[in-house]
C-alpha cells in the first residue's frame, strides 16, 4: 500500500531494466568512466571521503578533546582557538562536530546495513516463493507502513529505552518495507528471465538458483537505495537524538549537540545548534548526490555513451 | 456506484491493517523493560500505589487480556488517562489535534501549491535557470535536518531581524483561548471575522509551516519534474502538439493529467514524512499540538499518551492515504474498481 519517498520503486522501479540488461554497464571500469562524466556524482563522493577523513582524524588535528569542559570559556563564539565556538560546557564545537561524525557513520551504516540484510531477505523469499508466504510477508510491510515513518521510530525507540543501539534498530527497523517491496520487485522481474530458465536448465537447485544467480543479479538498484538510506538514515537518528529517544546528552552526536544549542537558543549563541546542523546535510547531501549519481549510471536511459 | 463500491472495499481493507497497527503499537508499549508503570512513577512512590495504578492499567494480567480490555475501552472511545495531564488521553488529542491539523495542512497545501508548478517548469524548461533554482531545492530540502532548519529560520527572523514571532506556539501564550469553534485558529478568526486574531495566528504559522514545506517540497517537487518529463516525450504530447493545439492545453491536459498518478502517490507518501517531522517542528516552536504532547509524553514515559498518540496519526495518516488513493481512482481510468 505504502510507497515511502525517496526509497522507493515509483523512483527506482526502472532500475530492474538495467539489471536484466546484458554486457559491460555495471562494471567497474565502466561505472568509473561514467562517474567521470557526472559531476554531481564526483562530488557526492568527494564529499562523502572528506567527512569519513574528517571522522577518522580530524579529531587529532585540534588540540581539544571532546568532553574537555572549559568553564572559563563557557558559550564563546567563533574566534581563531575555538574555530566553531564552544558550547555551554566550553566544550570545543568543531572537536565535537568531528569526533560525533564517527558515531552518526557508525550509526547510520549499522542501521543500513540491517534493514538492507532483513529486507532483502524479506523480499527475495516474498518474490520467489510467491502465493501465501508472498501474501503474508508483504501484508506484514503494510502494517509498518502504515505508520508514518519517524512516528513508529520513535515507538520503537520509546520501547526499547535511549541509548545508540535503540537508535540502529529503530533506524532499521522503519526502513525494512522499503527494502523488501523493492527485492520483491526486482526478485519478480529476474525471476522470469532467460537466464534464470537456462540456469534450471543445467540443473541448478532452486537454493541454489535464487542464492548464485538471482541475488547477484538484483544487487545494483540495492546498493543504490542503501547510498541513499545513508542520508535518511542519518537525519532519522538524529531526529532521535534530538527528541532524546536517541544517543544522550553530553554524548558527541549531531542531533545531541543541535538540542543543546535549542537549550540555549533566547541567548542567541547560533554556533552551538549551526556547525552540527550544517555537519549533517553536509553529509546527507553527499549520499544523496552520490546515490543519484549511482542510479543514473544503472539506468541505461541515462547513460552517458 | 462503482467508485462508491470500491471505496468501500478499500475501506474494508483497511480495518484488518488498521487491527494490526493497533496490536503492533500495544505490544511496544508493553515490552518496555520493566513494567511500565515503575518508569512513570520513579523510585518514591509506594509499593500500595503502584500496585493499584497496575491494576488501572490492567498491567496485573496476561498480556492478551490486557489486550483485549485496552481495545474494549478504546472502541468505547476510552484511551486511558494521561500521566502527565491527568486528563482522560483522548481529551488531551482533541484539544490538541486543531493545532496540528492546522499546522501539516497549510504546510502541504503550500509544499504542493509550490512542488508542482515548480517541477512542471523545470520539467518544460530543463537545464535552464528555473530548473537549476528547482534541482536546488530538492537536493537541499532532503539533506537538512527538519529541526536544524526550524532552528535556523527562527534564529533569522524572530532573533536577528524581528519580524516573526519566536518559539512561543500558536498565540503567544501557552493558555489557549478557550473560545474556540472549530480550533483552527485562522479559520476561526475569519468566522468571527477579527482581522487583527488572523493576522497573529498568520504571523505564528509562517516560521513553521515554511519548515515543514520545504522540506515536503523537495521529493514532490523532484518527482513531478521527472514525471512530467518522461510525459512530456511521449507520442501523445508529440501528437497532441502536431495537432496545433496550445501548449498550456497540452501541458496541463494531456501532460499533467497524465503525469498526475505518480505525484498523487508521492504527496501521500510525503504526508507520512510530514506527520513525522510534524513531531520535530512542534517541538522547535512550542507548537501547542500533538507532536509536543508526545515529546512531553515520552520525557515522562507516560505510555497511555505515547499509545495514544501513535495510532491516531497513523488513523489519520491511512485516511489521508484512502483520499489519495480515491482520488487516483477516479482519475485513472485504468484503475478496475
Amino acid at each position: 500500500m505504502a510507497t515511502q519517498p525517496w526509497s522507493d520503486e515509483t523512483r527506482l522501479g526502472h532500475l530492474g531494466d538495467a539489471v536484466a540488461a546484458p554486457g559491460a554497464p555495471g562494471r567497474l571500469g565502466d561505472i568509473l568512466y561514467q562517474l567521470r562524466g557526472n559531476k554531481a556524482t564526483m562530488a557526492g563522493a568527494l564529499i562523502i571521503a572528506l567527512v569519513v577523513l574528517g571522522a577518522l582524524i580530524g579529531p587529532f588535528l585540534t588540540p581539544y578533546g571532546p568532553y574537555e569542559i572549559d568553564l572559563a570559556q563557557e558559550s564563546a563564539p567563533p574566534s581563531l582557538s575555538h574555530p566553531f565556538g564552544t558550547d555551554q560546557y566550553g566544550q570545543d564545537v568543531l572537536t565535537r562536530v568531528l569526533v560525533a561524525a564517527r558515531l552518526d557513520l557508525l550509526i547510520a551504516l549499522s542501521a543500513v546495513t540491517i534493514s538492507m540484510v532483513l529486507g532483502v531477505l524479506l523480499g527475495a523469499v516474498s518474490g520467489f516463493l510467491g502465493r501465501r508466504v508472498d501474501e503474508a510477508i508483504m501484508r506484514s510491510q503494510d502494517v509498518v507502513q502504515a505508520f508514518p515513518r519517524f512516528v513508529f521510530a520513535m515507538a520503537i525507540a520509546w520501547a526499547l529505552g535511549a541509548g545508540v543501539l535503540t537508535v540502529i534498530v529503530a533506524t532499521a527497523a522503519v526502513n525494512v518495507p522499503g527494502y523488501a517491496r523493492l527485492m520483491r520487485n526486482l526478485m519478480l522481474s529476474v525471476k522470469e528471465s532467460q537466464f534464470a530458465l537456462a540456469a534450471t536448465a543445467v540443473g541448478n537447485s532452486r537454493l541454489r538458483l535464487l542464492w548464485r544467480h538471482l541475488l547477484p543479479n538484483c544487487m545494483a538498484p540495492i546498493i543504490v537505495v542503501s547510498t541513499l538510506q545513508c542520508g535518511w538514515a542519518i537525519l532519522e537518528a538524529a531526529g532521535l537524538s534530538f527528541i532524546g529517544l536517541g544517543v544522550q546528552v553530553p554524548r558527541a552526536e549531531w542531533g545531541v549537540m543541535i538540542s543543546m544549542g535549542l537549550q540555549d537558543f533566547l541567548q542567541g549563541h547560533w554556533w552551538i545548534y549551526t556547525f552540527p546542523g550544517l555537519a549533517i546535510a553536509f553529509t546527507v547531501l553527499g549520499f544523496n548526490l552520490l546515490g543519484d549519481g549511482l542510479q543514473d549510471i544503472l539506468d541505461p536511459r541515462r547513460r552517458r555513451a | 456506484m462503482r467508485l462508491g463500491a470500491y471505496a468501500l472495499r478499500r475501506l474494508l481493507l483497511v480495518v484488518p491493517v488498521l487491527l494490526a497497527a493497533l496490536f503492533l503499537t500495544f505490544a511496544l508499549t508493553r515490552i518496555v523493560p520493566g513494567n511500565p508503570i515503575d518508569r512513570v512513577t520513579g523510585p518514591y512512590v509506594s509499593e500500595e500505589r503502584r500496585a493499584e495504578l497496575k491494576e488501572e492499567a490492567y498491567l496485573d494480567r496476561p498480556f492478551y487480556e490486557q489486550f483485549a480490555l485496552y481495545t474494549r475501552d478504546l472502541l468505547s472511545g476510552d484511551m486511558g488517562t494521561s500521566y502527565t495531564t491527568a486528563q482522560a488521553v483522548t481529551k488531551d488529542i482533541r484539544e490538541r489535534f486543531p493545532a496540528s491539523f492546522e499546522l501539516v495542512t497549510y504546510a502541504m497545501l503550500v509544499a504542493v501549491g509550490i512542488a508542482v508548478p515548480l517541477g512542471i517548469l523545470s520539467a518544460l524548461k530543463r537545464d535552464t535557470w528555473i530548473d537549476q533554482v528547482a534541482r536546488v531545492v530538492s537536493v537541499a530540502g532532503v539533506s537538512m535536518p527538519i529541526f536544524w532548519l526550524g532552528l535556523i529560520l527562527l534564529y533569522v527572523f524572530f532573533y536577528y531581524l524581528g519580524w516573526l514571532p519566536g518559539p512561543v506556539g500558536r498565540t503567544g501564550s501557552l493558555v489557549e483561548t478557550p473560545d474556540t469553534t472549530t480550533g483552527i485558529l485562522t479559520l476561526d478568526a475569519l468566522l468571527k471575522g477579527d482581522p487583527g486574531a488572523f493576522w497573529d495566528a498568520v504571523k505564528a504559522l509562517i516560521l513553521p509551516v515554511a519548515t515543514l514545506a520545504f522540506v515536503a517540497m523537495a521529493p514532490i517537487a523532484r518527482l513531478t519534474r521527472s514525471s512530467m518529463a518522461e510525459v512530456l516525450e511521449s507520442d501523445y504530447v508529440r501528437t497532441a502538439r502536431s495537432l496545433g493545439l496550445p501548449a498550456r492545453v497540452v501541458v496541463l491536459h494531456h501532460g499533467l493529467k497524465n503525469a498526475l498518478i505518480p505525484i498523487l502517490t508521492m504527496i501521500a507518501a510525503v504526508y507520512g514524512y510530514a506527520l513525522g517531522g510534524e513531531v520535530l517542528v512542534e517541538i522547535i516552536f512550542a507548537w501547542p499540538g500533538l507532536g509536543n504532547y508526545s515529546y512531553q509524553a515520552i520525557l515522562n514515559s507516560d505510555f497511555p499518551a505515547i499509545q495514544g498518540f501513535v495510532l491516531v496519526v497513523t488513523l489519520f495518516y491511512m485516511l489521508i492515504y484512502l483520499v489519495l488513493d480515491l482520488i487516483t481512482a477516479t482519475l485513472d481510468p485504468r484503475v478496475k474498481y
